[in-house]
């Protein structure tokens, strides 16, 4: 914690020792003593002493491997040079990865096509890939912080549930209106917040948020509260259902019916709908409003002073995100066949906002890096359910300190002259935005 | 009329207690320029100490209702504070001059922190205390029997507050401290310059405001008689919304902005629907900021290029 370069072992010793006095005085309370509502309603508490001393043992001991590692690697900020070689090998990495990274992905069912459990993670990370570059438009490409990205998501959602449980509508039919109708609630969005700026935009989108969420709770006749919407029905393969009826996929193939082919096909529409999103969102970068957004994100005075349009280009980029939020909030619900408000939480939105930020904001391939990260490290959690977002929000904590500009930090210039240079983004000063 | 006014005593109360939230909000975001997303969590914590300082200090057999509260008070107030020097420390002070997202996502990162932090140690049910402070006065009955109750937990609070507001107030327009925090706030270069230690004062900032959000996690358990590991994060967005319609920045307007809050929280409890007062806070919060941006109090920020 002490950040006074250390040069011996008692100065190493003493700033341990420190550090563990502020450590035991931090946790003395709210670990050393437990505190539990006894059936009754009185409270009880216990002592549990032997944590307490092992969490500040273990600062103890982090702060002097932390205090060597620090002198180890010399002072921070220094400029680190790196060989040729090593450059020429990552730049030859970086060509090919994206391309084996997306045959891997076609192929994924086809290897794993037996192991359910890896099917079901991978459409998980999948979703959050497209999360991640659907708000990669607001944020990475606009600038424009939205910490209420699961709202549109949750449009989406229930745009497809109460539709298709109301109605009837098939999966086909709803996709598009549930983008849409995202869409037009990232415009809603966008109208009222259009003179706000950095954090208090992000403030604003929180609080949209929350609203979307509270009214989903509430609003029990439409939405049915907190129970959610049950029965969603599944996707067809254009109007072919994926059952075991006669009038089956299956059958009408002549093969043998499982239910694996429903997790196969929910995986090919998410990989789809990803792809679509790169693709849309590359396209628009090559087009006026693409370069626009990236304009308003480097600098808005000047970007108002060239005389772009900054109202329809903030709302462009709302309304873009969120249709793909819309979409891939539709799928969600057909996927889970039960929605309710509790995946919708502001936990959502950060997990979306951190995949963005640690791939660094604009770069396609580093939010699906980071959505696998992020989503396979959940997983290694998974069976210590308390711990897992106490450890996601330490890792945000790091990743912030260790790489502000995420993994892929480095710009892509758009317009350039006889060959694209990109440079790291440490050396682009953003304006306000 | 006596239903509004028993509703007046009751948002003020409420809205004190965001008002002390908002004052951390408030004086971060002045000198730092960042919105220190975990001060909700904070407030959390504060409330948690007080409740197991409680717990200790009855079990020791002590039963002088004003030491008790004298100790807890202190207590809290001096372990939440160290708290907040922490996670100034480790979270926001390497990113000082990172990129504008960057402090915000650490912000977010050390809220979850704490929330799951306190929920892993205290568990997830929510604890209640019995009342400590209990008695009140009857201020007019009137003919169809509804009573205005004003009680000293109540008087209290607002007590508080006030006193605290008092002394802060003298902290930051009379003492070296004060002096130091409002340089910082105008130009940090140039207050290192001058003489100023730029660390040391924001590290202090972040001390007061924790203090300020243990005293209000005091209140907060001690007028509703239960803490949960959740309470920081709505309470935490409603303290905001009140130092954004005081006007960021400004003292009294953080003050004001949580009177405000709670008047309009309460009110809507009271004559519309308890389910969506959240929903009526954060409008609020949209509808303030798209026609006074700079709040209630606040100065209107010019922009250079």
């Amino acid at each position: 914690m002490t950040a006074k370069p250390a040069t011996g072992i008692p100065s190493l010793l003493k700033t341990a020792f420190i550090n563990a006095l502020i450590a035991l005085v931090l946790f003395s309370l709210m670990v050393g003593i437990r505190t539990e509502a006894g059936s009754d309603g009185q409270l009880t508490y216990w002592t549990r002493f032997g944590d307490l001393a092992s969490l500040v043992a273990a600062v103890f001991g982090g702060s002097i491997v932390i205090e060597l590692l620090r002198q180890w690697i010399g002072p921070t900020g220094a400029e680190k040079l790196v060989p040729p070689a090593v450059k020429s090998g990552m730049s030859f990495v970086g060509r090919y990865l994206a391309p084996a990274l997306l045959i891997f992905t076609l192929l994924v069912p086809v290897i794993f096509y037996n192991q359910r459990y890896i099917l079901d993670l991978a459409i998980l990370v999948l979703t959050y890939v497209m999360l991640g570059w659907g708000l990669n438009v607001v944020v990475g490409l606009a600038g424009l912080l939205d910490l209420g990205y699961v709202a549109f998501y949750a449009v989406g959602a229930y745009s497809y549930a109460l539709l298709a449980t109301n109605f009837g509508w098939s999966f086909w039919v709803c996709l598009p209106l549930a983008g849409i109708l995202a869409a037009f609630w990232g415009m809603l969005l966008g109208f009222p917040v259009l003179r706000l700026r950095g954090d208090y935009l992000a403030i604003v989108t929180l609080a949209f948020g929350e609203i979307i969420r509270l009214v989903i709770i509430n609003w029990q006749d439409l939405t049915g509260g907190p129970n959610g919407v049950t029965g969603i029905p599944r996707p067809s393969f254009f109007g072919i259902p994926l059952d075991n009826s006669d009038d089956g996929l299956a059958a009408k193939l002549g093969i043998e019916y499982s239910p694996t082919h429903r997790i196969v096909f929910l995986f090919y529409v998410i990989l789809a709908l990803a792809l679509l999103t790169n693709w849309v969102t590359i396209r628009l970068r090559r087009l006026p409003i693409g370069r626009a957004w990236e304009a308003l994100r480097e600098d808005e005075v000047a970007c108002r002073a060239l005389g772009i349009n900054t109202t329809t280009t903030k709302l462009t980029a709302f309304a873009t995100g969120a249709m793909f939020g819309g979409f891939a909030g539709a799928f969600f619900a057909t996927r889970q066949g039960f929605i309710s408000p509790e995946s919708f939480t502001f936990q959502e939105s950060a997990l979306v906002l951190a995949i963005v930020v640690l791939g660094g904001m604009g770069s396609q391939l580093g939010v699906a890096l980071a959505a696998l990260a992020m989503i396979g490290g959940f997983e290694l959690f998974r069976g210590l359910e308390t711990y897992r977002m106490l450890v996601f929000g330490m890792a945000m904590v790091l990743i912030m300190i260790w790489r502000p500009r995420g993994l892929i930090g480095h710009r892509a210039p758009t317009v350039y002259l006889t060959k694209a240079q990109a440079i790291s983004s440490d050396l682009v000063k953003e304006g306000h935005g | 009329m006596d239903y509004f006014a028993q509703q007046l005593i009751n948002g003020l109360v409420l809205g004190s207690i965001y008002g002390l939230i908002a004052i951390g909000y408030t004086m971060v975001y002045g000198i730092v320029g960042m919105i220190n997303f975990a001060h909700g969590d904070i407030f959390m914590i504060g409330g948690f100490i007080a409740l197991i300082t409680f717990l200790i200090l009855i079990s020791l057999g002590l039963t002088a209702i004003p030491v008790i509260l004298l100790v807890v008070l202190l207590v809290s107030m001096a372990i939440t504070a160290l708290y907040g020097w922490t996670i100034e420390r480790i979270a926001y002070r390497p990113l000082r001059h990172s990129f504008r997202l960057a402090p915000m996502l650490s912000a977010i990162g050390m809220s979850f922190v704490l929330t799951n932090y306190s929920q892993v140690a205290q568990g997830a049910r929510v604890k209640p205390i019995p009342p400590f402070i209990t008695g009140g006065y009857t201020l007019h009955e009137s003919a169809d029997g509804f009573v205005i109750q004003l009680s000293n937990i109540q008087i209290m609070v607002v007590l508080t507050t006030i006193v605290l507001l008092a002394i802060f107030t003298w902290l930051v327009s009379r003492t070296r401290l004060g002096r130091d925090m409002r340089a910082c706030e105008q130009d940090q270069t140039m207050a290192a310059l001058l003489g100023v230690d730029v660390d040391r004062t924001i590290s202090m900032t972040f001390v007061i405001g924790a203090a300020l959000a243990a005293v209000a996690g005091l209140m907060y358990l001690l007028y509703y008689g239960l803490v949960d590991f959740y309470m920081g994060f709505v309470a935490g967005i409603k303290a905001f919304t009140a130092a954004v319609l005081g006007g960021i920045g400004s003292l009294p307007g953080a003050m004001l902005g949580g009177l405000a809050i709670g008047l309009i929280e309460t009110f809507w409890s009271a004559y519309f629907s308890v389910e969506y007062k959240d929903v009526a806070a954060f409008s609020i919060l949209i509808v303030v900021l798209i026609f006074m941006p700079t709040g209630l109090l606040g100065r209107p920020e010019v922009e250079k290029v």
